[in-house]
């Protein structure tokens, strides 16, 4: 138990910190990139959402490291876009923050976007017919109607892409790879440190990030909980 | 007050092709459902696009294919009530009927008490529709409609979700309601009640074409058309021969009858209402003019039915009759009737009516 106590008083807790701010960028950007993807896809033509979806779905069935694989195609500074975004703007992604962020976003990206979906298609679509006939424009009725009737399932697309953000390991190692301080995430600490046989700090980081994944989902569905407990499908 | 809808829509399994205009302010448009009656209504709304056509509402045109118009229907200032009356289900009344406005917050404000006042919605503003009743969540909708200041109504079935008991009192609150409303209202419904009540010019629809036009009355007076006939809730059909001015053969009933106005020469078929069939007794059969038991006439009979029962139901209100004949002829007789029946026993024939008949295409 002190030795414990000794590796936690000690701990580098830059990897929490380092997670934490992945995670929230990476939801927020799934968020909004999320429900604008669902909305476009709802709307599309059966042909179109086929192709769309399929894209769209693809880093969540793909092994994450084969996304990481995309993402270095894309981003290295030896390859066109890599290039052009280094020496227009100075901006670099591989071995940076910015790549932690760009490969949780796209790993978790697909959770934010089939949860909208699904919530959105369940829609009635007379409330967007009644908006339309009472003069509501149709981006009003999107953020003032749609949205906040599908409010539980963007909730829970939203919970889960902040865990799967969170625990990003494989896409981010290779993008972003390991630096501690900057790009260490937790998943990436734990695995260090297994290289090295020390469970115990292993442990501790495993016991952190559960405790962070439990409280957001319990604080989660505590707030969606109440809010949607009187929203009845009339 | 005028309206003009002439569309053209190629749907799953037929094509739409409906052409009217009116001057009424209370439309009803009767048809079975997936004939393309909601199809029309959503048209002139603008939430569907027809192939081919032209909308026009009062001198306003909303649609017309050639000459590439097609207003949004964020311009076209029509309320429509839906069936489910889609109200938006994370708001309150109070922001369900803001929703659509413009203007300052004061004017919205004063909008909403007014509406709320007019639809009685006092103590609800807060609720969600989730929270409301049918009846309620009527008048919310309705109010939100109004607030708006919809130059005309479209009702889409607006009763067909309610039992019994709600229904009839939901029709007269919206009657009440609509009453003072000086724009037209178009009704669209599956059930004949429903648009007799509510519309003094009528449309009937059948797979996507028009069966009828006219003042409702008219039509269920006289439906000419098979389909109308069967859509205000003709029973009764038999194939007619016509063999001069004033006799027909029903075929499919076996009778043949003479009448005293002219047969028109379109008379394809002939239609009788179940309730409208007089009772024979064979002790009772001299011809001559008889009474009913309250005293007031029973028509002029023009033909007779041999009265041979194949069963029978019984209803609340009424009992049902299906007699024999090549077809099934349903008799329906109302409770005020039945004494006669108790007391005589079962009829003999019964006889057709000759005002009653109706001559169908």
């Amino acid at each position: 138990m002190e030795e414990i106590m000794q590796i936690v008083k000690d701990l580098d807790w830059s990897p929490l910190f380092i997670s934490l701010k992945t995670g929230a960028a990476a939801t927020f950007i799934s968020f909004f990139l999320g429900i604008f993807a669902a909305r476009k896809v709802v709307k599309a033509t059966p042909g179109k959402k086929a192709v769309i979806d399929g894209i769209l779905t693809l880093p969540m069935v793909l092994p994450p490291t084969a996304a990481g694989f995309f993402l270095l195609l894309l981003f290295s500074r030896r390859r066109p876009l890599g290039e052009f975004l280094f020496e227009q703007f100075d901006f670099k992604v591989v071995q940076t923050w910015i790549g932690c962020v760009i490969a949780a976003t796209v790993i978790a990206f697909p959770l934010m976007y089939r949860n909208a979906r699904a919530a959105m298609e369940q829609i009635d679509m007379n409330l967007v017919y009644a908006g339309r006939t009472l003069g509501m424009s149709d981006t009003k009725i999107f953020w003032t109607v749609i949205v906040p009737t599908a409010g539980p399932g963007i909730a829970s697309g939203t919970i889960l892409t902040f865990a799967r953000a969170l625990g990003e390991y494989g896409a981010t190692s290779m993008l972003a790879g390991n630096i501690p301080g900057k790009t260490g995430t937790i998943s990436q600490k734990i695995a260090m440190v297994i290289q090295d046989g020390d469970y115990l700090t292993a442990g501790i980081w495993t016991a952190v990030v559960m405790i962070i994944a439990f409280l957001v989902i319990f604080l989660m569905n505590l707030i969606s909980g109440k809010k949607m407990k009187h929203i009845g499908r009339w | 007050m005028a309206v003009t809808v002439e569309i053209k829509k190629k749907l799953d399994n037929f094509r739409l092709d409906i052409s009217f205009r009116s001057d009424a302010r209370r439309i009803g448009i009767l048809g079975a459902s997936g004939c393309g009656k909601s199809m029309t209504l959503k048209s002139i709304a603008g939430i569907e696009l027809p192939d081919e056509g032209h909308i026009e509402v009062e001198g306003r045109i909303f649609f017309d294919k050639e000459k590439k118009i097609n207003l949004k229907p964020q311009l076209r200032n029509v309320g429509y009530l839906f069936q489910n009356y889609a109200l938006f289900p994370t708001m309150t009344v109070e922001k369900n009927i803001v929703a659509g406005l413009k203007g300052s917050r004061q004017e919205k404000e004063a909008r909403v008490r007014e509406m709320v006042e007019k639809f009685r919605l006092q103590g609800l503003e807060k609720r969600l529709p989730g929270q409301l009743s049918g009846g309620q969540q009527q008048r919310a909708a309705l109010a939100r409609i109004m607030a708006y200041e919809p130059g005309m109504i479209l009702l889409d079935e607006p009763f067909s979700a309610l039992d019994m008991y709600l229904k009839d009192q939901l029709q007269r609150e919206l009657a009440e309601m609509l009453e003072d409303y000086r724009g037209t209202v178009i009704v669209v419904s599956h059930n004949r009640d429903e648009v007799y009540r509510f519309s003094e010019e009528l449309l009937v629809i059948g797979q996507g074409e028009i069966e009828a036009a006219g003042e409702t009355k008219e039509i269920f007076r006289n439906p000419v058309s098979r389909e109308a006939a069967r859509l205000t809730g003709c029973k009764n059909f038999s194939k007619a021969r016509r063999i001069d001015a004033h006799t027909a053969e029903a075929e499919d009933w076996g009778v043949t009858l003479t009448t005293r106005r002219e047969i028109p020469e379109y008379t394809e078929y002939i239609g009788y209402r179940a309730h409208d069939f007089i009772p024979v007794w064979d002790t009772e059969r001299t011809g001559k003019n008889r009474t009913d038991s309250d005293g007031s006439p029973y028509g002029s009979p023009c033909g007779m039915l041999p009265f041979e029962l194949e069963s029978s139901a019984e209803l609340p209100f009424e009992k049902n009759y299906y007699i024999k004949t090549k077809v099934t002829v349903c008799w329906f007789v109302q409770r005020e009737r039945m004494q006669e029946l108790e007391e005589k026993g079962m009829p003999d024939y019964l006889a057709f009516d000759e005002e009653k008949l109706l001559f169908l295409r």
